[in-house]
């Protein structure tokens, strides 16, 4: 795992068997998706918007071992427990009005199947949670230029080791 | 162990023929726009199986091309397996269009090996209008091959017979694919690798198949008979004499004998379906484990035993086929309907190849839960149950200039095809990063010049004013830093129906946020975060 990723995280990277929140940058989620594709693990994602397949790709997810199911509906939580029982990680954006039990209980199953659990929203019983505090992007002039480099300000916070808060900076894509 | 001196009865493209055709006259079985079989005929012109539809038939203009019906298959073989069962007992059904049977005791009786393949040619050949070719060697997969060969291969000659013949017809092609570009060519080849070697390199089941090659074992290792209590059975009341009724039945039957298979950490090999009739008609047949024909293995893996399904399946066949017609009483007229029905796993084995350690690793393997395929496959077809076949889905990037065109959405189990287009330029495509959120459908927004006006792009992709303010749906206006653009994407410019002209634009927020507009007929909408 990148440097500034891992500092991220107390033991320096993603425990098995944790839920980990992400929000505010998809590309961020991509770029822990990465990191299992490169170990030859199997990613998959419930819920909609999905996350761009191009970013993915480009990311270095590989985009075969990597399984989507846009409309769960009301069977998320099912869905989200079939796929930890097999997955590495699994990515949910959950629903609006998702109930706490069902949070918890997945989380649970994730602990047991020691498969990661990342959600995109908050989520009762994750144990570290990662938000954007500030972030930039480069490459654009007026009227010239592309987007080339993003610059995000991570911030972490969680539960038990995590409980003091870690920053750092990540630059994407990885590289730049 | 000693290789059971066996008999196959062979029927040359048996789906072909099932389906009404001649080795004669050119035609083929299709599935999915491929050839699955082909007749004689369609071979001479070089038909194969695998082609494709368009290229079969511009190969063979003439070519007549049948629907796949497994069922119907199997319901026609019954026939040719009812005539060679009135010569020998005990028959084992490999897949339709191929059974074998043990041959010593057959032979000794008609005084030669010989004198039983003349009889049993000539019964088939009373009884239907079928052709078939058979063969004896030693041991199951010998016996197959020589059926295919219409010879009859002297005890104890099987590896020399068989040496010859290419490494695919194993049925392993990741193997044969492996041993290939080693060097090794055909079964004679592969025989000559040491036995601990081969174990060693390619596991229990490169082991099973490097016997076969030197003809010396037919059972898989470890084969044993079930223990009785692993039968399940079903009193059918009233009786069962249509095949939709039987579906159900068949499948019930299936899914309660697999469940007692798994829980014991079993996999079945050969299976037993036996049935009776009102009138008191006992009937029974076998179905073995084909690993012989790709037809009949599990599609995507070469797991070990039947599962659910195809135990499913073949009960279904089978009882299609009793009913439809081979039990007949002595007046010609098709006997009662079914009362009961019982399978019986003849051979079992322990199911090695999917047992999980107590943490979910496969035993061995690596630690965490994936890898796995097989057991990948297992969550998902449980969602695809759930949600429908087209709600799992993988991603092709592939053909297009548009972020959401280029990406081709591939059901779980479909082939993720690559298209020639998919590797060409398309010059006009925003260089990476990608957007990481795509938004589907996109937002309206509003683009405004620090005087507060709409800004517009003409007809010649000029812009009217520097954006300097954004505002998406309802949210506060936040302020542009950078943009780039317009970059026309002027698209089916021929056809007035779907033709669109839009203008791409790139722009950072004060707040950090990328995003992709588009501004088509003076209208903004956010089609992409780049978040």
């Amino acid at each position: 795992m990148p440097q500034a990723l891992a500092e991220l995280f107390p033991e320096g990277g993603v425990r098995r068997g944790s839920t980990i929140t992400v929000s505010g940058s998809s590309s961020l989620v991509l770029a822990l998706l990465a990191e299992v594709s490169r170990h030859q693990g199997w990613c998959a994602e419930v819920g909609s918007p999905l996350l761009g397949s191009a970013a993915a790709a480009e990311a270095g997810v590989d985009l075969e071992r990597f399984v989507r199911v846009a409309e769960p509906g009301e069977q998320w939580p099912s869905v989200v427990a079939s796929l930890l029982e097999a997955f590495d990680i699994v990515v949910v954006h959950p629903p609006p009005r998702a109930r706490e039990a069902d949070m918890r209980r997945l989380s649970a199953r994730a602990r047991e199947r020691s498969a990661v659990l990342l959600t995109t929203a908050k989520w009762e019983g994750s144990q570290i949670g990662l938000s954007v505090v500030e972030q930039r992007w480069h490459g654009l002039g007026s009227g010239h230029g592309y987007l080339q480099a993003h610059e995000l300000q991570v911030q972490s916070i969680g539960r038990g080791a995590a409980v003091r808060p870690r920053r750092a900076t990540v630059w994407l894509p990885q590289g730049t | 162990m000693t290789a059971v001196r066996s008999l196959a009865v062979w029927c040359p493209d048996w789906p072909v023929i099932a389906a009404g055709g001649s080795a004669e006259l050119p035609g083929a079985v299709m599935h999915a726009n491929r050839v699955v079989a082909c007749s004689a005929a369609a071979r001479l012109d070089g038909v194969r199986r695998g082609q494709r539809r368009r290229d079969a038939q511009s190969k063979c203009p003439e070519l007549t091309v049948y629907g796949h019906d497994p069922g119907r298959d199997a319901r026609l073989f019954e026939s040719v397996a009812a005539a060679v069962e009135a010569i020998v007992p005990g028959i084992e059904i490999i897949r339709p269009g191929l059974l074998v049977v043990a041959a010593r005791g057959a032979a000794r009786y008609y005084q030669g090996e010989l004198p039983l393949i003349a009889t049993i040619a000539r019964a088939v050949s009373d009884a239907t209008r079928f052709d078939v070719q058979l063969g004896i060697a030693d041991g199951i997969f010998a016996a197959t091959q020589a059926a295919y060969a219409a010879s009859i291969v002297p005890a104890g000659a099987a590896a020399e017979f068989l040496a010859p013949l290419p490494i695919r017809v194993l049925d392993r092609p990741e193997l044969a694919d492996l041993l290939t570009r080693l060097g090794i060519h055909t079964l004679g080849d592969f025989a000559g690798l040491p036995r601990a070697d081969v174990l060693a390199r390619f596991g229990p089941d490169g082991a099973y198949v490097h016997d076969l090659a030197r003809g010396i074992e037919v059972r898989p290792p470890a084969a044993r008979v079930a223990p009785p209590e692993l039968d399940v059975e079903m009193a059918l009341d009233p009786p069962i004499n249509r095949v939709d009724t039987a579906t159900f039945v068949a499948k019930t039957l299936a899914e309660q004998l697999h469940e007692r298979l798994v829980a014991r950490g079993l996999a079945c090999i050969r299976i037993s379906i036996e049935a009776r009739t009102e009138n008191g008609e006992q009937l029974s047949r076998s179905w073995r484990h084909g690993s012989v024909s790709p037809a009949v293995t599990t599609p995507g893996f070469t797991a070990k035993g039947f599962t659910a399904n195809a135990i499913a399946d073949r009960t279904r066949w089978q009882l299609d086929g009793w009913l439809s017609g081979t039990i007949r009483s002595d007046d010609g007229q098709p006997s009662s309907g079914l009362v009961f029905l019982r399978l019986v796993p003849d051979e079992v084995v322990y199911d090695d190849g999917r047992q999980l350690s107590l943490w979910g690793a496969e035993a061995g393997g690596a630690s965490g839960p994936g890898g796995d395929l097989e057991q990948i496959d297992r969550a998902l077809s449980r969602v695809q149950g759930m949600l429908g076949p087209d709600a799992v889905v993988t991603a092709v990037v592939g053909a297009g200039r548009d972020v959401a065109e280029q990406i081709r959405l591939v059901s779980w189990g479909e082939p993720r095809e690559v298209l020639p287009a998919d590797a060409w330029p398309w010059p006009g495509r925003l260089p990476a990063p990608s957007p990481a959120t795509v938004l589907k459908p996109a937002q309206p927004a509003i683009v405004t010049d620090i005087g507060g006006n709409l800004v517009v792009v003409n007809g010649r992709c000029v812009i009217s004013a520097a954006p300097s303010w954004l505002r998406v749906g309802q949210q506060p206006p936040v302020a542009i830093i950078g943009w780039a653009g317009p970059w026309p994407l002027d698209v089916r410019w021929w056809d007035r129906l779907t033709a669109r002209r839009r203008a791409r634009f790139q722009i950072a927020t004060a707040e950090g946020v990328g995003l992709l507009m588009v501004c088509e007929n003076g209208r903004w909408q956010v089609e992409a975060l780049y978040d």
